[in-house]
Parts: C-alpha cells; sequence; structure tokens
C-alpha cells in the first residue's frame, strides 16, 4: 500500500513498511547516514541521519513511514546537528586522511564533504588506540574505527553463525575486536565484503591498498548521495 | 586450560542447559567461584554456548563488577557520589588506603584486598558507604573503616561484620542489619501492614484482566520509573499484542544517584511489589516474570528469593495459581553494574545475556520485548502501587494527589538536610513543604530526580509542586546549602554519564566527553562566554540525537545548573585581555610537550 508524507515541504507517495531514509532517498532526497545499510536491519548508533519528524528529531533509518508524516530534511537546524556529529566522529578518532588508505572510498570522509564540514570545532582527542594485525588477512586501524556497528551485526562466520567482530568495553573505552581463528575462515571475497562494509578505514585487507588512483576511487567515480539516491546497498 | 575452571564452567553450563541468553548468570557463577572471570573461563564458555570468545568478551567487559583478570579476595567499591563528597568521602578513602595497604584498582600486594569506585549504591542518606563482597557498610568515618579492615584481616567475613546478630539471609532482619530503610514517613499507600496476601490473590485471579485493567486505569496511575508512562495503558498494550509468550519485568534496577526507595520497598513491602507483578501477569497472560535486580543489592536476594518461595508454598505463584489455572513463575536476575540497564530496553538485553545496549525503538517493549515477545517492563513502586489500587480502586487512589498527578509516591532524600530518609508524599506538595518536612531550611539548590533531572533554585523554585506537569520527580532530591559548590556538583554528575554511557551512539558516547572537559575548563577558569554557548549547543545536540535517555538527559547537570545560577558559570569566565586564547593552557603545553619527546625517545631505542 502506498500513500504521501511531506518532505521538506513537498509530497511524495511512500510505500507503507519502507524505512524514512529508503523513502526519501527513493523520492530524490539524500540523507546523510553512517550506519546504516539498506536492505540490512537498522542499526540506529551513528545518529548522522537524524531528521525532523513531525517536529521531533529522530534517526531516519529507524523510523518506519507513516500516512501523514512531515519531515524536515534540510532544515538549517537539523541539518547542524548532523553536521556536528560528523565533526564529532572526526575528533573522536584519529583520522588524517591524505594517509588512509580508505581515502575517496570512505563514507565518513564522503558524509564530511557532504554536510560541508571543513574542520571539528570539538577539541580533538587523539586516543591511543592499539592496532591489531594478528588476523592473516584482516588489518584493523583502531583510530578509525567510528562503532557503527556494521561489522558486529552484519558479519557472520558461515558454518557455525558466530560473530566474528564485537565491541569490547563500553563508553569512551569501547574497542572493536576480532575473532582470529574465525577470521582466518574467511574466503578472500568474504575478507573483501567485511573491509567494504567497515564505512571507513578500520578493516582492511592486508596486502592490498591505494589500487585507484586518485580521481578514479570509488566515491570520485560516483559520489556517496548519488549512489545512495539509486539505491545501491554499499 | 585450568581443570578447575573447565569443571566449573561444565557445571554451569549445565545448569542453565547451554542456554546462550542466561550468559549473565553463568558469568556471576564464575566470578563468584573464581573471583573474576578468565580468558580461559570465557573461552570454555564460548565453546558450550557455541558462540565466539569475542562475542562472550563482549558481555563480560560491558560490566562494571565483571572482572576479567584477579584482583583481590576483598574488593571493596567505595560509592563516589556527591553526597558522600559532602560527608567525608575524601578521608574515608584515604583511611581505607591506608588500612587496606591497597590503592583504587590495585590491590595490596598480597591480593587480600583490593579498592574500585562505584556510582551511587542506593545508600545517599547515609553516606559516605561501600560495598564488601555481598554487603554494605555505611556512615563510615575514617575510624570505622580501620575496624572493619581490622576485623576483616582477622578472618571475619563482611556478612558476620554487617549481621553481627546472625540472622538468616532470608529474613527481613538480615536486610535490616545490612542497610537499614529510613522510612521516615509512610503514607496511606505504601508499607501497609498485615495484609492477607492469599486473599489479595485470589481477588486477582477470580477477576477478568479486563476488570483489573479498568481499575488501573481509573486509578490514573503512571509509572514511577521516571517515563511517566500510564500503567494501565501499558498492560492493555501488552495484553492486545501478538505474542506466543508474554513477560513481566520488575525494574529493579535502581540507578539513578541519589534514589533508594526501590531497595525500601524491597525489603519492606516485597510482597506488594509481587502482587503487582501477579496483577500484571494475569492481565496481559504471562507466565513468567523477571525481577532485574541491581548487584549493588545482592543482600536482598536471598530475601526477596525467600519471599518468592513463602508465595509458591502458599500457591500464589506457580503453577495453577489458587486453582485459577494461571501459572506464574518469578526468577530474579542479577544486573552486574551498569547504570544504563535501568533503560528497559537495555534492562531487556541485560536478560537475555547481552550487552546492556539500549535497543533501537520502535519496536517497543510491550510489542517486541524479552525475547523478542510482548514485555511488561515496570519499576518495583509502580507495582506495589498497582496492588493497593486493584485492592482498594481507582478513585480511592485519584482522591489523592492532584487531578493531573494521581495518588502518591516515594522521595528518597538526601544531603543538607537533618532527616534524610524515605518519605512518601502525596503529588501536589510544594518544594518548600517538602524542604521543611526534612528539615531543610538552609537549602540554596535541590536537585531533583537525580543527575539525569534538573537542579532547581531554592528563592525560585520554592512554591513549584510536585506534579507531572510540574516537578514530575523519579524520586530522588538532593539538598545543597550554600556552601556546596555546584559547579563541582554538575562536572561530576557529568563525569557519571561518561563513565556510564554504553558508547553506542555518537552524540552520548563523544558529547558527553566535550562537555567534561568544558566544564573542566570553565572551572580552572579558562573559560569564555563561546564554551557557555557552546554548552547549549552542544547540549542541545545531545539531547535531540541520542538514541536513549541517559544521553537525551546527560547535558541536564550542566544545561540546568546554567540556566538556574548563571551567575556562578559567568563568575570564572576569564576576560584577560592576554595575547593567548583564554583556553590555552600552558603547563599541559609544556607536559604534552615533555611527554611526546618521552614517547619518541623511547620509540627510537
Ligand atoms: C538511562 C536510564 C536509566 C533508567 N533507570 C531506571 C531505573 O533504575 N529504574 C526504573 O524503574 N526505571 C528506569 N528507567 C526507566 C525505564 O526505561 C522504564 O521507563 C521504566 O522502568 C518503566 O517503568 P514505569 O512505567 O513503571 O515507570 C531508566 C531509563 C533510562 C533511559
Ligand atoms: S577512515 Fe575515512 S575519514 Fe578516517 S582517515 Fe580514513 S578516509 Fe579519512
Ligand atoms: S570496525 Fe568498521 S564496521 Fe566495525 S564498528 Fe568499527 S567502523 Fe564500524
Ligand atoms: S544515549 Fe548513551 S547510553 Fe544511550 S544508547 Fe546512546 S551511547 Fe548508549
Ligand atoms: S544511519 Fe541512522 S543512525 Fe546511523
Amino acid at each position: 500500500m502506498s500513500f504521501t508524507i511531506t518532505i521538506d515541504k513537498r509530497k511524495v507517495l511512500v510505500d507503507e513498511g519502507c524505512t524514512l531514509i529508503d523513502a526519501a532517498a527513493d523520492n530524490g532526497v539524500f540523507i546523510p547516514n553512517l550506519c546504516y545499510t539498506r536492505g540490512k536491519p537498522c542499526l540506529g548508533t551513528c545518529r548522522v541521519c537524524s531528521v525532523r519528524v513531525n517536529g521531533k528529531v529522530t534517526a531516519a533509518c529507524t523510523v518506519p513511514v507513516q500516512p501523514g508524516m512531515v519531515v524536515d530534511v534540510n532544515e538549517p537546524e537539523v541539518a547542524e546537528m548532523r553536521k556536528l556529529l560528523v565533526e564529532a566522529l572526526f575528533s573522536e578518532g584519529n583520522h588524517n586522511c591524505p594517509s588512509c588508505e580508505k581515502s575517496g572510498r570512505c563514507e565518513l570522509q564522503a558524509v564530511a564533504y557532504e554536510v560541508e564540514m571543513t574542520a571539528s570545532p570539538f577539541p580533538y582527542r587523539f586516543p591511543k588506540r592499539e592496532r591489531e594485525d594478528a588476523a592473516d588477512h584482516i588489518f584493523l586501524e583502531r583510530d578509525r574505527c567510528i562503532f557503527c556497528q556494521r561489522c558486529v551485526e552484519h558479519v557472520r562466520d558461515e558454518e557455525t553463525g558466530q560473530a566474528i567482530f564485537a565491541i569490547h568495553g563500553r563508553g569512551t573505552k569501547a574497542r572493536i575486536e576480532i575473532d582470529v581463528g574465525l577470521a582466518n575462515k574467511l574466503t578472500p571475497e568474504q575478507v573483501h565484503a567485511a573491509a567494504e562494509l567497515c564505512p571507513v578505514g578500520c578493516i582492511l585487507e592486508k596486502g592490498v591498498g591505494f589500487e585507484d588512483p586518485m580521481g578514479s576511487r570509488k566515491f570520485d567515480v560516483k559520489s556517496l548521495r548519488r549512489r545512495m539516491l539509486e539505491g545501491e546497498t554499499s | 586450560m585450568d581443570r578447575f575452571v573447565e569443571r566449573l564452567v561444565a557445571e554451569v553450563l549445565d545448569r542453565f542447559g547451554s542456554d546462550r541468553t542466561r550468559l549473565m548468570d553463568m558469568l556471576w557463577e564464575v566470578q563468584r567461584a573464581r573471583g573474576h572471570i578468565s580468558e580461559d573461563a570465557i573461552a570454555a564458555l564460548a565453546r558450550g554456548l557455541d558462540m565466539s570468545v569475542p562475542d562472550v568478551a563482549e558481555t563480560v567487559t560491558f560490566y562494571h563488577f565483571f572482572r576479567t583478570a584477579p584482583f583481590a579476595q576483598h574488593v571493596i567499591y567505595l560509592a563516589d557520589t556527591v553526597i558522600a563528597r559532602m560527608n567525608g568521602y575524601d578521608e574515608v578513602r584515604a583511611a581505607l588506603i591506608a588500612a587496606t595497604g591497597a590503592d583504587f584498582g590495585v590491590h595490596d600486594g598480597t591480593g587480600q584486598f583490593g579498592l574500585d569506585n562505584a556510582p551511587c549504591i542506593g545508600l545517599s542518606d547515609q553516606e559516605p558507604a561501600m560495598l564488601v563482597d555481598d554487603v554494605v557498610f555505611s556512615g563510615l568515618t575514617p575510624e570505622k573503616v580501620h575496624e572493619i579492615v581490622a576485623q576483616l584481616r582477622s578472618g571475619k567475613s563482611a556478612e558476620e561484620l554487617a549481621n553481627p546478630n546472625a540472622y538468616e539471609k532470608t529474613s527481613v532482619h538480615y536486610v535490616d542489619a545490612v542497610a537499614e530503610a529510613k522510612i521516615l514517613k509512610s503514607g496511606p499507600v505504601m508499607f501497609q501492614e498485615g495484609r492477607d496476601y492469599p486473599a489479595l490473590v485470589r481477588s486477582i485471579v477470580e477477576r477478568t484482566p479486563e476488570e483489573i485493567i479498568r481499575e488501573v486505569d481509573a486509578s490514573d496511575i503512571r509509572g514511577r520509573g521516571g517515563a511517566g508512562f500510564p500503567a494501565g495503558l501499558k498492560w492493555r498494550l501488552a495484553r492486545e499484542a501478538e505474542g506466543a509468550e508474554k513477560y513481566v519485568i520488575c525494574n529493579a534496577d535502581e540507578g539513578e544517584p541519589g534514589t533508594f526507595k526501590d531497595r525500601a520497598l524491597l525489603t519492606h513491602a516485597a510482597k506488594d511489589v509481587l502482587l503487582g507483578m501477579i496483577a500484571a501477569a494475569h492481565t496481559v497472560g504471562s507466565r513468567t516474570g523477571i525481577i532485574y535486580l541491581r548487584a549493588e543489592y545482592w543482600y536482598l536476594k536471598a530475601f526477596l528469593e525467600g519471599q518468592i518461595e513463602a508465595f509458591r508454598a502458599e500457591g500464589l505463584l506457580g503453577s495453577d495459581i489458587l486453582g485459577s489455572g494461571l501459572d506464574f513463575e518469578i526468577r530474579i536476575q542479577m544486573g552486574a553494574g551498569a547504570y544504563v540497564c535501568g533503560d528497559e530496553t537495555a534492562l531487556i538485553e541485560s536478560c537475555e545475556g547481552k550487552r546492556g545496549t539500549p535497543r533501537v525503538k520502535p519496536p517497543f517493549p510491550i510489542q517486541h520485548g524479552y525475547l523478542g515477545m510482548p514485555t511488561v517492563v515496570n519499576n518495583v513502586e509502580t507495582f506495589a502501587l498497582c496492588s493497593q489500587i486493584i485492592d482498594k480502586g481507582g478513585a480511592w487512589f485519584t482522591a489523592m494527589g492532584t487531578e493531573q498527578s494521581s495518588g502518591t509516591r516515594l522521595l528518597s532524600i538526601s544531603g543538607d538536610c537533618e532527616r534524610p530518609g524515605i518519605y512518601e508524599i502525596e503529588w501536589g506538595i510544594t518544594l518548600d513543604e517538602v524542604l521543611k518536612m526534612v528539615g531543610a531550611e538552609t537549602a540554596v539548590a535541590v536537585q531533583i530526580s537525580g543527575p539525569s533531572g534538573e537542579m532547581l533554585r531554592v528563592d525560585q523554585d520554592r512554591f513549584r509542586k510536585f506534579c507531572y506537569s510540574d516537578l514530575s520527580c523519579n524520586g530522588s532530591l538532593m539538598v545543597f546549602n550554600g556552601s556546596r559548590d555546584l559547579l563541582d556538583i554538575a562536572r561530576h554528575f557529568t563525569e557519571f554519564f561518561v563513565n556510564e554511557s554504553c558508547g553506542i551512539c555518537t552524540p552520548c558516547r563523544s558529547g558527553g566527553v566535550d562537555l567534561l572537559t568544558k566544564i573542566d575548563r570553565v572551572i580552572a577558569g579558562r573559560a569564555v562566554q563561546q564554551d557557555l554557548d557552546d554548552f547549549r549547543l552542544w547540549g542541545k545536540l545531545m539531547m535531540r540525537t541520542s538514541r536513549c535517555g541517559l544521553g537525551t538527559t546527560a547535558p541536564n547537570p550542566i544545561l540546568t545548573t546554567l540556566d538556574k545560577f548563571p551567575e556562578l558559570y559567568e563568575a570564572k569566565l576569564n576576560d584577560a585581555k592576554s595575547a593567548l586564547l583564554a583556553s590555552f593552557d600552558m603547563e599541559d603545553a609544556m607536559s604534552a610537550f615533555d611527554s611526546a619527546v618521552d614517547n619518541l625517545v623511547r620509540e627510537d631505542v
């Protein structure tokens, strides 16, 4: 069943059961996001998709559309909030894009361009985070983890269904961990998929890097916004 | 692999049917037998539960009380709260270090004593207080600390010290001996003696669920856990929701600093709580109830189990309750030290053996709760009140309180007053009346509803009323006189939220730290007007975009003190006409340089 909702003063037709963030994309409205993956269960961790729904700020990936919903996406106050959240993520970890192998393919970086971030107003924390390189084919560059939980929730050992990634500790002490034994069982394709799933340059494939020159990288060729609006899933 | 651990884990797995949703219980069993949960134990649990090792460790490392390395025979947790700090915390802390030879986070060398901090342990009316093994000691002074430590050294157990008359653990005398419930005013609803429980249960099961809901609806009772959701509506929605099973959970996490009324109810009105749960179970059609009890209240566990057992023995719990066909069992789920687990969805995750991460809503617990089934979660006090409403009627309840806020509620009052303790008040009472009642003539500021609530200014807010449309207090009230440093208090509360943030969402995980850094800057006299504006902007960001109530309320300590006592902040602002930024900290910058040099030099060799 379809019904209409209002997004940025425009009436649009949406399907019942659809998540707001998808409904918006299908109607040409891009909502920045970092933890959501179309077609997968919502994680609701980054909050970068915050919009105003019937006046209340809400994460767009967490709400199913309802008839008559009034949504503001590009209203200045809520746009400012999205930008602040992206900025907070930069100051919280250690991000040095020019030397990062994910640059040009990184969703955090792409979203930062989308929200027109320049420098973070939050003090940079320069946290000390240990690297993890024990797995044969995966490298965890924890400096860049944004705790989106994609790897925790969406990557599983095929045979046992067990979690390969997990977050240990809580709050500011949270840390991404990997089960080395299970990680070593992953096929090269699965390793590649895990690295692709990570929105940032935290989960990296060993032995590959900087494959595409600047100008031909994933988001150089086609922006994150366009990919989202065309319904690409990653 | 340690043979003993292997056997222990095998036993524990067996006891819980290798059911991974009971991981919290299994972890407690291991920790209580071994003092910690070793890598080996985690690996053995993972094997037995068909989980990966990091997945099991994800739960272990989330909770404050779970330890992955051996620490000490007696781990002493000293409650670090603003109230304790007003009542000699520093001296007690120093005495603990001196008496035990241990330090915070470091044991004494022999492994007999280890010290650690804990947030509020539910004894704000008698602080400083500490948790030792399964019991607590309150009203601490340096002398008392030395005495307790000396006794422990001589081989006495903490329990023997806290319970010198050797009462049975299942008796209320035991609980009272360990942690006194200072009920200074019990009104017309709570803590009533001589109730005929078999008759009351009979009157519940003989009525239809509709009749019960009608009574609860008629009382207009709203949940006492903080959000104030109408209890009747919650029960109705859970009743109407589709589900093969339904669950009733009593939220006894009582983690909000300054609250201790649920502890008193569980001690002196435990059967009322059970009765309320039975009513809810009958109403929604549930066969299983859970009391989620914070680990800080371990000394209540045996007593509560005894109360449940007593009900069972009389046929008031179990299968076919009083021949009515209703089956209902209640189990106790112990928490393990996490304030966020008071959030009903985090609590459910914890009951399922996971980290206490608040869920994305919708769906709500009444649709998709424990094990994915419709679940009613209510506060301890809500169940206790419902037990009376069902007995005496909704109209009896609405006759008390105000038009919009019916009935009574318990206040846990602490801080600068002559008579800290628990008071039952009718909604509609003014702040002024409350302050007079507790002997707080010198009060200047009052924090209501704990750190997540707001700071009131007595000279402005004196005649405001406690009711849902004005001061909808969750029960905690901390009183401060003019000698207290409110900026320090706001800082302490802010730090509490930083420590307790689950860390899953950006605004709370990150924003809390930024607020804390900034208030430190204010306190150090290095802030400018822009910093105060940032408080408002960043605070709003957290309030609006956080995933759960922890993050949405975490800015309150700063925002409400800034709102009510702006002069305290303004007096700290730096208006020096120096060429350097006010925020520039010369000492810090120099030490950063030194440590950078140190690091580089060390890496070179
Ligand atoms: C961070 C956080 C902590 C909470 N702590 C408690 C608590 O300790 N006890 C409680 O009853 N409710 C607590 N709540 C509220 C619960 O989520 C829930 O609303 C309540 O248990 C419902 O019961 P009620 O309707 O009877 O109030 C907390 C909420 C949040 C967000
Ligand atoms: S992960 Fe993304 S944002 Fe971070 S350094 Fe790499 S490219 Fe930049
Ligand atoms: S490693 Fe990557 S996918 Fe996993 S939580 Fe961190 S940022 Fe997300
Ligand atoms: S607001 Fe804080 S406690 Fe709540 S989900 Fe987010 S990080 Fe966790
Ligand atoms: S994309 Fe919605 S919360 Fe992350």
